[in-house]
């Protein structure tokens, strides 16, 4: 075979194995936008304990941006208490992050509401990773192979995101 | 004003026991939607204003959290602090002391949808309670990302 064939030929054959998976040829998706791969943080909990994004790698994620001075979030936050302990063992977990300025009143907040799932502290460089958290509430759901797959800023429709997380999780 | 102020809280305590149930947090809560319309700027119109050149631009004060504003805020924006918290709004009165009573001020937070904000109520009657008479609040209906920065209008990124 002619070397320019031959060139060609394996040129076809790279192009052929980058698009079967998936990588990405021209631009990429920015971290932390819809259907990208979630940026890896660790951050520690009120307690200290370092928690890192990819250690839940194979399970279902809801990462939940909140404070305790937004209502709508405060709203939300029995509702994921309870699917925490409904769909744990079917493989979800939820990380709540508080935007609230210092952890006081974050933990004087936990006091009084029992939370059965992780809270973080945020920062604005880890809400700029996932490509800005200018308000609150901002729940973003990871699915167990670490890509974002829905995002939403305000006030959620419940029922179609507990639908989705069933569906992540095969239950129909 | 006081008794403005009064009327004001009172409503949002009703509507907030009912909203909020027993988990309400916050101290003093005087809803966004108090704020009458005449007193309120449109995000386009903020925008036209601060990349226009013609006159002054308004002092333009935050008065929402501190890492929204770290991660992005309004071209020449300073921060003030939470007003719907007591030390916020006491930075805000410290923040104004020395301005003259028609300086050209706007507010704005953009934490959360705005009948939901717990500092644009407050900071708008302290604000009008000092006598400032020349104070517009940044109309934001759902949030800064939304209304502001989606928008493509100036931004400073980073604190």
């Amino acid at each position: 075979m002619p070397p320019v064939r031959r060139a060609l030929g394996a040129a076809a054959i790279c192009l052929c194995l980058s698009m079967r998976t998936g990588a990405a040829v021209g631009v990429a998706e920015p971290a932390g936008r819809l259907y990208s791969i979630a940026p890896d943080f660790t951050r520690t909990d009120l307690s200290g304990r370092p928690l890192r994004l990819e250690q839940f790698r194979g399970r279902v994620v809801l990462l939940n941006f909140w404070a305790t001075w937004c209502g709508p979030c405060i709203e939300e936050i029995p509702v994921f208490s309870r699917w925490q302990l409904r769909y744990a063992a079917a493989g979800l977990q939820i990380l709540g992050v508080s935007m609230d300025d210092d952890d006081t009143v974050v933990k004087r907040f936990l006091a009084k509401h029992a939370v059965p799932y992780p809270i973080l502290m945020g920062d604005a460089k880890l809400g700029e990773s996932f490509g800005g958290v200018y308000g609150l509430p901002q729940s973003i759901l990871i699915d167990s192979h670490g890509k974002i797959v829905f995002r939403n800023v305000g006030e959620l429709n419940l029922e179609a995101l507990r639908s989705q997380i069933e569906g992540l999780m095969g239950i129909h | 004003m006081k008794p403005l102020i009064s009327t004001i809280t009172l409503a949002f305590c009703i509507g907030t026991a009912s909203t909020f149930g027993t988990i309400a947090v916050g101290a003093e809560k005087i809803p966004a939607s108090s704020i009458p319309a005449e007193y309120l700027v449109q995000p386009a119109s903020l925008a036209a204003t601060l990349q226009s050149n013609s006159g002054p631009a308004p002092l333009v004060l935050q008065i929402g959290f501190r890492k929204l504003f770290d991660e992005a805020h309004i071209i020449g924006a300073e921060y003030v602090g939470a007003a719907g918290e007591s030390d916020g709004l006491a930075a805000l009165r410290e923040r104004v002391a020395k301005l003259p009573k028609d300086s050209a001020l706007v507010i704005y937070c953009g934490c959360c949808p705005w009948n939901k904000c717990p500092n644009m109520g407050p900071a708008f009657a302290t604000l009008r309670e000092l006598g400032f008479r020349n104070v517009k609040a940044l109309y934001i209906v759902k949030d800064f990302g939304t209304d502001w920065i989606d928008k493509g209008y100036p931004v400073t990124r980073g604190g």
